[in-house]
């Protein structure tokens, strides 16, 4: 177990250092420079170009900029090239604003797939199964942006109210219970939407799980003894089905930084996705570098919390 | 004896065992009774004719369809109203004689645009997917079937002096990059003269340091794939597509070489599986070399379950390619793509609001063909998941 441990953790290191290089490259590489973003700026003269490089170290060679870049990332030094600020500090207040969606998101997820799935495993072959399976396909299949869209009218128009943005603008003094629903329901829809997805896809796994284990020799001993229906499903079945879902929870680690661009550029939500977007088209490397590291220790970290878990739910893994 | 003969031969024309029906017939079969996969296969085929077709009536010169006549008299117009035919100069008027899905907010024909987006999302889908396949194919081909041979340290050396080489070149460090280039292209001439000269020489014993065996091909392959895994998968191509210039060719690239790493592992383990296989121990033994087992023998062995998550890859990147364009990375704006309408149609969501249902909606239903279709092959290919009757 600790040979494991260490073992996938020198691993991991080592892949990250990959990841850092390579992003760094494709990054530095491609055509197209910061200074170049907005020539038409009376205020970018050659000379603010100039001091702008030596301040960002830009007209050094590549490995020694490489070097700089992370020497800053590990003390927490990277300043944005846009407005100077702390990178670290940008990113955590994005991140709190993401964490709601994410966190409301999750648990849509979570608490909607498994009764779907396992109620379409069953009754597999029934109305319910196939009418879960074609709606389950529906929402794999529908792109975000249009289906933000349909409900953006639906809720808009019927229920009358506002859902752009985190909080709706100039309520200033209005009582609390108002204030929370206003931010319930700016909360909901994007939530929903970043759930959609996850729920599709986890109620079909869900569903080949449970037909597995229905399928096992052990459940139908339980039928065959006698044992009230309840029971052989939710007993000896379903908590067999659960093992693989356990391992899922590191999964979902780097959900934690993705967020989605297009959801959040369309609710004009100002969270971590659209500040990677944001900085994409002002080609503000830092943030872009920083994001992408973090958001490889999260999948990485996941991975190891993924293959941990299982070793200690599973004890027929012995890696 | 006679009689004998004739029992013989008629026993040989007409065998009792083996199969009655060839594969093919009892994949069809099976598909015809999976209704969703059924419909969704002839979705895909409407819309590959469509796709065609739209290419063909909107491109060239003096095309049926133009998509980009913009008419400002006639903007905003609900589908299937008529033109107004005196505003209109007559080469002005579309040949339908009707907008069958209305007009934009510049008065274009959204009919034509929707064909002509078609051909866009038929070939970033099939080009992305031709990409990511052949990638896939080629590094879980080799980590599947050479994973056991070893990199030796000079290998691995030269690879880092001519990968080093030619970054320093990109970037533009002609000069640095240029020696890395020459001190590996030398390196590389030493180490052949070493093999040629002096492979029974044990004088070099320092040599052998650099014919040691690092990492087998497997572990680098795998790690590899390991390192693309850990790239957010949007967040990359839209920072690639976002630096690279706007041309709908970078996009199909980007999409194709972000997403191999699935078909990888993928054929890496049928590779795994099927090289311990029995006729390839006996294509081996009657002396085929290697590259026919794997072309000949182990590829079709292997195809048909990539081939199924071929199809459902075809739908993902529709869905990335439209994504793009609603952020306005995608294709340059002369040419529509159905994602690029609707992100025009979205400032018009009241006003007209099929500029954004018409373009959604057959972003979805393509979409959802494409993976019924594919689920269903996966359903029918994989006896395990079959019903029994």
């Amino acid at each position: 177990m600790l040979s494991f441990i260490g073992r996938s953790i020198i691993q991991k290191i080592v892949t990250l250092f990959f990841v850092s290089v390579v992003s760094f490259l494709i990054i530095h590489i491609a055509p197209g420079k910061p200074s170049q973003v907005d020539p038409l700026n009376p205020k970018f003269t050659p000379e603010m170009v100039e001091r702008f490089r030596t301040e960002f170290h830009l007209d050094k060679p590549l490995h020694i900029q490489y070097f700089y870049f992370y020497r800053d990332l590990f003390t927490g030094k990277t300043v944005s090239w846009k407005d100077n600020q702390s990178v670290l500090a940008k990113i955590l207040e994005r991140f709190l604003n993401s964490l709601p969606l994410f966190i409301v998101g999750t648990i849509l997820t979570w608490t909607l797939s498994f009764p779907v799935g396992i109620r379409s495993a069953l009754f597999r072959g029934g109305f319910y199964d196939r009418s879960a399976t074609f709606f389950s396909y529906l929402l794999i299949s529908i792109p975000g942006f249009f289906f933000a869209y349909i409900l953006i009218i639906f809720v808009v128009s019927y229920f009358h109210v506002p859902v752009i943005g985190m909080e709706t603008f100039g309520l200033g003094s209005l009582s609390w219970p108002r204030l929370f629903m206003d931010r319930i329901w700016h909360l909901l829809i994007p939530s929903i939407l970043g759930a959609t997805g996850g729920i599709a896809v986890l109620s079909r796994y869900v569903r080949s799980q449970m037909l597995e284990v229905e399928g096992q020799d052990y459940v139908r001993t339980a039928k065959a003894k006698g044992l009230p229906a309840e029971q052989v499903h939710y007993k000896h079945a379903l908590r067999n089905a659960l093992l693989p879902f356990v391992t899922m929870f590191g999964l979902i680690l780097p959900g934690l930084i993705g967020g989605s661009v297009i959801i959040e550029s369309i609710f004009s939500w100002p969270g971590m996705g659209r500040m990677a977007y944001e900085a994409i088209l002002a080609r503000d490397y830092p943030i872009i570098l920083t994001v992408n590291f973090i958001s490889a220790v999260l999948v990485l970290a996941g991975t190891f919390v993924s293959d941990l878990l299982y070793m200690v739910v599973d004890p027929r893994i012995r890696l | 004896m006679e009689t004998d003969k004739s029992k013989i031969s008629i026993e040989l024309e007409t065998p009792t065992t083996g199969p009655v029906k060839s594969r093919g017939h009892e994949l069809w079969r099976l598909l015809k009774e999976n209704k969703l996969a059924f419909i969704g296969l002839i979705v895909f085929i409407i819309f590959f004719f469509t796709a065609l077709l739209g290419l063909l009536l909107t491109s060239g010169s003096g095309p049926v369809f133009d998509p980009s006549i913009v008419r400002l008299q006639e903007k905003l117009l609900p589908p299937l109203s008529s033109p107004n035919l005196e505003s209109l100069r007559p080469n002005e008027v579309p040949k339908s004689g009707i907008y069958l899905f209305g007009t934009d907010d510049l008065g274009r024909d959204v009919f034509a645009r929707m064909l002509q987006g078609a051909w866009v999302s038929l070939t970033v889908g099939f080009v992305a997917v031709g990409i990511s396949v052949l990638v896939g194919l080629f590094m879980g081909g080799i980590a599947g079937y050479f994973g056991q041979k070893f990199i030796c340290l000079d290998g691995i050396i030269t690879a880092l002096l001519f990968l080093i080489g030619t970054t320093l070149f990109l970037t533009g460090e002609g000069l640095n990059g240029s020696i890395f280039l020459i001190i590996a292209h030398a390196f590389m001439f030493y180490l052949i003269l070493i093999k040629w000269k002096f492979r029974k020489n044990r004088h070099f014993k320092w040599l052998n340091m650099l014919h040691k065996k690092t990492l087998s091909i497997d572990t680098l392959i795998m790690r590899i794939v390991d390192i693309m895994l850990c790239f957010p998968s949007f967040f990359l191509i839209l920072t690639v597509v976002a630096l690279l210039p706007a041309s709908i060719y970078n996009i199909m690239i980007v999409i194709g070489l972000t997403s191999w790493m699935g078909t990888t592992r993928f054929v890496r383990a049928e590779f795994l599986s099927l090289r311990e296989q029995d006729f390839v121990t006996a294509a081996r033994a009657l002396g085929v070399n290697n590259y026919r087992i794997i072309f000949r023998h182990m590829i079709p062995n292997a195809i048909a379950p990539v081939l199924v998550s071929a199809t459902i890859g075809i739908a993902t990147a529709i869905l990335t390619e439209a994504g793009l364009s609603f952020l306005g990375f995608g294709v340059p704006p002369p040419n529509a793509t159905w994602g690029n309408i609707l992100s025009d149609g979205k400032r018009f969501i009241f006003d007209a609001p099929w500029l954004t249902f018409i373009p959604g909606f057959a972003i979805l239903i393509v979409v959802l063909s494409f993976n019924l279709f594919g689920e269903g092959l996966r359903d029918i290919m994989n006896p395990k998941l079959r019903e029994r009757h």
